[in-house]
């Protein structure tokens, strides 16, 4: 099976187009079945709508999909980004009612706590030399439990504070008409964007994530490019962290960031980036945290609830993997080409 | 003298971690060590020592299985509502569970073998898949009333002044089956070797596809095992029971000396882990800290023991 097809000229799907068609498949579904889904309407000089709440609430995910595609290009994964969410959220929580900093204290200081647990993972898989899977695992085992240790096992609601207000522009604001959360993950993923693809440091974490020896050899800092990457997917929980805090009002240790980061992880191997490295899409990873938020918001428009929504996640999530998985991709072409 | 194998170290320190962290409870707390309170561990968590056990297994050949925390708390809401509303007698109820988990695992194992899929991203997908089917049987909890389950409730075997419930004698049998199955059968050599090396196991001719599928089907079984042990000790089913309890479920396991990445590892040791995890919360149950100083102390122990796994590693090379 594996000599068969050693020389591949063939015409081979591009790596997002399988996220893409069922991102676009699923708009379909919804244009023809729901059609008030693309209707849009302006209150109070605020954009409304199913596709603006589909952004407004994907922007977490898409966020950590930012973060988690870096990390997993350079062959590695975090773990720990819903636990540093939760960390970063009853941090801000406390500071909000405990103290009387101004929000543009809070902000930064709990951003900076999550880049010390970001810090951790990078200490442990550059220095201890952990494999990033187990690395990571430890601070998504105990974050949880260092958040609630944080809020004194009890959910901190800061809705009735007066200096709140501020601080719940981040998850509630509006900015020009569009809620500020899309705005920030819209700016977010262009400046990466930028960053990875103007500068050589895409081309770094790539040569790293194919082969560690010879991107070594060719003189790059393994070492500091997996710290910095850990760093920024750190980064990037703490922004999803203070988002989901200032949405509800409140640090809920409990809830707050569950299982994102296998939405994040999803998000990426979808959008087309390998779990073993290399080359990565950031568009791709956009998409598929899109993806998986419009499947959602699809699901319970038609009724379905919250709870019972997973099941039609995890059958997207494994039929999506399933199709990209290399011994389907290769019945796939035999068929095509036999 | 036979010198001890480095690859048992990791065990040996678990043990040790045991008997100091025990012997400094007893000492500070008057009455923890006592037979009462040490057949309490068994009994309050065996759902958590039988889905440990069931995890040893799967990452002893090198995989990881998110999908147990869920899985349980699919079986604890389908036995309950078996029994209650479809009048079913608990025992078929408990072989349907054991059957619907045996072959979720199954399930799983396929996929991840056939098609090369890596372990943590189907397990997750299962993590989903039996959540949600969890909440699609029963939205709430159900109390389970029959007499079969009071008659096991009070089958006790006494020791010392205290007594062993039917779950704990449940885990303790379970874990004689694996540590038999792990170090006296063809397929417990089996396992170790594909976790060693996948690709030399199976050019020694090992079954490693077929022996990989049952590992997941094993652990599927498990897990629902666990989630019976888990409505007896409740008397109840609930959706949202054993919530993210895959991750205590590792905990346990890597404490126990059993290395992440395969291969390497003791049934026993999982025993001592399980023992490790749960003195800590009694212990914080013990001297009224928060519940959360109990988590934070697992991860510590978690990264203790990673850290001396991966310099062990580095000193047999």
């Amino acid at each position: 099976m594996l000599t068969k097809h050693s020389i591949q000229t063939r015409w081979k799907p591009h790596k997002i187009s399988w996220p893409l068609v069922s991102l676009l498949l699923l708009l379909l579904i919804n244009l023809l079945f729901i059609p008030s889904f693309f209707a849009l309407e302006i209150r109070d000089g605020q954009l409304y709508g199913s596709v603006v709440d589909v952004l407004h609430r994907g922007s977490i995910g898409m966020i950590l999909a930012l973060g988690m595609t870096l990390v997993v290009a350079t062959g590695g994964v975090d773990l720990s980004v819903g636990s540093i969410m939760a960390i970063t959220g009853a941090v801000a929580a406390l500071l909000l009612t405990a103290s009387t900093l101004s929000t543009l204290l809070i902000i930064p200081i709990a951003l900076i706590v999550a880049l010390l647990a970001g810090s951790i993972n990078g200490l442990l898989v550059t220095r201890a030399g952990l494999q990033p899977i187990v690395a990571t695992l430890i601070l998504m085992v105990s974050g949880r439990g260092i958040a609630r240790f944080i809020t004194g096992e009890k959910v901190i609601g800061f809705g009735n504070e007066a200096h709140a207000g501020s601080f719940s522009f981040i998850g509630n604001g509006t900015l020009l008409g569009l809620p500020f959360t899309i705005t920030l993950a819209a700016t977010l993923f262009i400046v990466t964007l930028w960053v990875v693809r103007k500068t050589a440091l895409g081309l770094f974490i790539e040569a790293l994530g194919t082969n560690e020896k010879a991107s070594h050899a060719t003189g790059i800092q393994a070492q500091r490019i997996k710290m910095g990457v850990y760093l920024f997917a750190a980064f990037c929980a703490g922004i999803a962290g203070l988002i989901d805090t200032a949405n509800i009002q409140a640090a809920d240790t409990v809830n707050a960031g569950i299982f994102t980061e296998l939405d994040a992880i999803f998000a990426v191997v979808v959008g087309g980036t390998a779990l073993t490295g290399g080359k990565f899409n950031l568009t791709g990873s956009l998409i598929g945290a899109l993806l998986l938020q419009t499947l959602l918001t699809t699901l319970y428009t038609f009724g379905v609830a919250a709870d019972t929504a997973p099941i039609p996640k995890a059958l997207v999530i494994l039929t999506v993997c399933l199709l990209q998985s290399e011994s389907v991709q290769k019945r796939l072409q035999q068929r095509r080409h036999p | 003298m036979k010198r001890i194998p480095v690859s048992s170290f990791p065990v040996l320190a678990t043990a040790v971690v045991f008997f100091l962290l025990f012997t400094a409870a007893s000492l500070s707390f008057p009455g923890f060590c006592s037979p009462y309170v040490i057949t309490d561990l068994f009994s309050e968590n065996a759902f958590l020592g039988i889905a440990a056990l069931g995890m040893t297994l799967v990452i002893l050949s090198g995989g990881i299985d998110l999908s147990v925390g869920s899985l349980i708390g699919f079986t604890t809401i389908f036995t309950a509502r078996c029994i209650t509303e479809f009048q079913l007698h608990p025992l078929l109820a408990w072989l349907c569970a054991l059957i619907i988990g045996a072959a979720f695992g199954a399930l799983m194992g396929t996929l991840i073998v056939r098609f090369k899929m890596p372990p943590f991203l189907v397990t997750l997908g299962g993590l989903f898949l039996a959540r949600g089917l969890a909440f699609a049987i029963k939205k709430e909890s159900i109390q389970i009333h029959h007499s079969f389950y009071d008659t096991l409730d009070n089958f006790r075997i006494p020791i010392a002044q205290a007594e062993l419930t039917f779950p704990a004698i449940l885990f303790l049998l379970l874990l004689l089956r694996l540590i038999w199955l792990l170090h006296y059968t063809p397929f417990g050599r089996t396992i170790y070797a594909i976790g060693g090396n996948q690709h030399s196991a199976r050019l020694m001719g090992l079954p490693v596809d077929r022996s990989l599928i049952w590992v997941y089907t094993l652990n599927g079984l498990f897990a629902a095992l666990a989630g019976i042990a888990m409505t007896l000790y409740m008397d109840s089913g609930n959706p949202t029971n054993a919530m993210a309890l895959e991750l205590d479920v590792i905990a346990v396991v890597v404490i126990g000396g059993t290395l992440l990445s395969g291969g390497v590892g003791y049934a026993v040791g999982t025993l001592l882990g399980f023992l490790i995890h749960t003195t800590i919360y009694q212990i914080t149950y013990f001297a009224n800290l928060p519940a959360s100083l109990g988590s934070i102390t697992i991860g510590l122990l978690l990264l203790l023991f990673i850290l001396l796994q991966r310099s062990l590693s580095r000193i047999q090379r």
